[in-house]
């Protein structure tokens, strides 16, 4: 017999008795569901995340002040003049542009209205550094740093909070600190992030936060953040940077009394989180497809006995052990196969719905069904029915014709 | 010897019960030619049908020889018997055992698909059903005949194959005497066509009717006289 007809009787055997091929197939239609969902949510996580960390620049380095795995004593701050030495194109070739950043919580008023942010002192370097864009206006330039001016760029939340508006506030006066600074321009959207809003911010410039509203001793600055001049200079870049800070450091025998993290090793850290996640979410899905599977060699084992006789009078008039097992192996994988695709479209269901209230709790994120996952739940589940009917399959064709024909 | 389609020597059947052993066939030797009817009688359990399973090639002898339609079949594999049952046996039974959900076509079709043939069968199968007058039932499931219908759906099914021989245990059995009566007419119709036919029967006007008929008693032939 071909395979077409031995699908077309299995699918006449299965539709016999609806309600029980139904039930045997909810097992792995649950199962391929949460395995679809779970990796759709594991995915659409690490895109966000990943897309989070990328989207706040590209080549990044970030320099910390302080050593992150060994205990350094008398540790010193990052300054400005570490900055300067890292800017330096002699001494670091692979560093693109370096931005130092001084920051703090401050009250920002306009008319009656008063809000706390976060407030960044900030060289023009930033904008290419962190790839900002304005709105409107324009960005924060040389001039500005070496006139102290009181200038300010806005970010959009803060836009919102302090005009109800985001466009025509160019020119408008803001008080910081009670401070008045005249807005330059308003920053675009960069969304929210798993490290809060990036769009909560104002932006002055690196001197006149340093001279009037974020003094720190010694020219300390809070962070800095570094570009390298490609991605595959980043290594480099961080060894270079590590190479002038020993030195001006005086740390060159000792530990670092620093640490440079590259974007890439947030990428990687999120890709291990979530890859973790993904893959214990999935394991939990792939045990309820085990369940399933046997669910199904339970039923596929009823049916070969009660069609005992049936069996007999196949064999008896022709039928070879192999076209016995291709018969019920035929009718258990076609049983999870459908129990798959149904699966499915459950799992893109409930991946979709979970998208839907992660957006609507404020949390933007995507679960993301691939044409890996479906394949892979396809051919899983269909495997669960090869393997789980094999061995009533096997039990049905081994029966032996006269035994077979009397069974009662 | 081609002319022998059955050439059964000293076939033997032991059932191992525990510690007791049923010698359901205690060395029957018999032979049947083609274009032959023969019945075959005997009190129950005289071993009629574990005989009939023999030469049908359900089961095998426990010692013994048999050859049918020239091929030595007491000593083949389970794939070789399913060959050989498929191509020259058909098997009639006392509870018809036809598919309840397949249509009579189907049925009788069955055989043609575990041949490997392809296209045409159910053009064969409807001349199988012609041939024992159920033109007119051909897209009934069994539950919508009658039990005569039934069995005649089971000897289209038997013959569809074209096989050397036609075997039936008990095929009246399960019927009124009316539907039995046409049964046995169809069959000795069909021997008259050509077809060999061996059939196990109780009811002594059946086998009057056939050429000729073997006593088993406890599993051994009695000569007739
Ligand atoms: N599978 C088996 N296991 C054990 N003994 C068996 C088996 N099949 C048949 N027998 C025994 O073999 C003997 C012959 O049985 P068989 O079925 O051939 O009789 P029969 O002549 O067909 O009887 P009936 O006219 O009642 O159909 C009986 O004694 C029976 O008990
Ligand atoms: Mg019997």
């Amino acid at each position: 017999m071909n395979l077409g007809q031995s699908i077309l009787e299995a699918l006449e055997s299965l539709a016999a008795n609806k309600l029980r091929s139904g039930l045997t197939i909810l097992g792995i239609v649950i199962g391929v569901a949460a395995v679809i969902a779970m990796l759709a949510v594991g995915t659409g996580a690490q895109d966000t995340i990943l897309g989070s960390i990328s989207g706040v620049g590209s080549n990044l380095l970030f320099v910390f002040s302080g050593n992150f795995t060994e205990n350094v004593r008398n540790v010193q701050p990052l300054t400005v003049g570490d900055a300067q030495a890292i800017a330096d194109p002699f001494q670091a070739p692979s560093v693109e542009a370096v931005a130092p950043i001084l920051r703090s919580e401050l009250e920002i008023a306009y008319g009656g209205e008063k809000t706390f942010t976060n407030v960044q002192g900030v060289t023009p370097e930033y904008a290419q550094v962190r790839n900002y864009a304005v709105t409107e206006g324009e960005f924060i330039n040389s001039d500005h740093i070496l006139g102290r001016s009181s200038v300010a760029l806005v970010g959009p939340e803060v836009a919102d909070k302090l005009f109800n508006r985001r466009e025509g506030i160019t020119g408008e006066t803001i008080r910081i600190e009670g401070q008045p600074f005249r807005v330059i321009g308003v920053l675009e959207s960069k969304g929210g992030s798993s490290f809060g809003s990036q769009d909560d911010v104002v932006l002055i410039p690196f001197s006149t936060a340093e001279s009037r509203l974020i003094r720190r001793s010694r020219d300390r600055i809070d962070q800095l953040l570094v570009q390298a001049v490609s991605a595959e200079a980043v290594p480099q870049a961080a060894e270079e940077i590590a190479q002038i800070l020993r030195t001006r450091h005086r740390t060159a025998l000792g530990a670092d009394d620093f640490t440079v993290f590259s974007q890439s090793d947030f990428v990687q850290t999120a890709q291990t989180i979530t890859g973790v996640l993904t893959v214990f979410l999935g394991g939990i899905a792939a045990i309820s497809l085990l369940v399933g599977g046997i669910g199904i060699m339970n039923i596929m084992l009823v049916s070969v006995t009660e069609r005992t006789r049936e069996i007999g009078l196949r064999k008896a008039i022709g039928a070879r052990k192999r076209d016995i097992l291709i018969q019920f192996l035929t009718e258990s994988s076609l049983l999870s196969l459908f129990g798959g695709l149904v699966g499915i479209v459950f799992g893109w269901l409930i991946a979709f719905v979970v998208g839907q209230v992660a957006s609507a709790s404020g949390t933007p994120f995507t679960p993301k069904v691939g044409l890996d996952a479906i394949l892979l739940a396809t051919i899983f589940s269909t495997a669960v029915g090869l393997f789980f009917g094999l061995y009533p399959a096997n039990r049905a064709a081994s029966l032996q014709p006269v035994e077979a024909l009397r069974y009662e | 010897m081609n002319d022998l389609v059955i050439d059964a020597r000293s076939l033997r059947k032991v059932y191992q019960m525990g510690e007791i052993q049923v010698n359901a066939l205690a060395g029957v030797s018999i032979t049947v030619r083609r274009g032959e009817m023969v019945s075959i009688m005997g009190p129950s359990g005289s071993g009629k049908s574990t005989l009939m399973n023999i030469l049908g090639c359900l089961d095998r002898p426990t010692s013994g020889e048999y050859y049918l339609d020239g091929e030595l079949a007491s000593d083949l594999n389970d794939d070789q018997l399913a060959s050989i049952r498929n191509r020259k046996v058909g098997f009639v039974f006392q509870s018809f055992n036809l598919l309840p959900r397949a249509t009579a076509l189907a049925n009788v079709e069955l055989p043609l698909r575990y041949a490997g043939m392809t296209s045409g069968r159910q053009e064969r199968a409807r001349q199988a059903l012609v041939a024992v007058g159920l033109e007119d039932r051909i897209h009934h499931r069994p539950t919508e005949l009658s039990g005569g219908q039934q069995q005649r759906v089971a000897i289209a099914r038997a013959l569809v194959n074209q096989p050397a021989i036609l075997m039936a245990d008990e095929p009246t059995g399960n019927l009124d005497s009316k539907s039995g009566k046409e049964i046995m007419e169809l069959l000795l119709n069909l021997n008259q066509q050509g077809t060999t036919v061996i059939i196990v029967t109780h009811d002594p006007s059946v086998a009057a009717q056939t050429q000729r008929v073997i006593r088993l008693r406890d599993g051994q032939v009695e000569e007739s006289a």
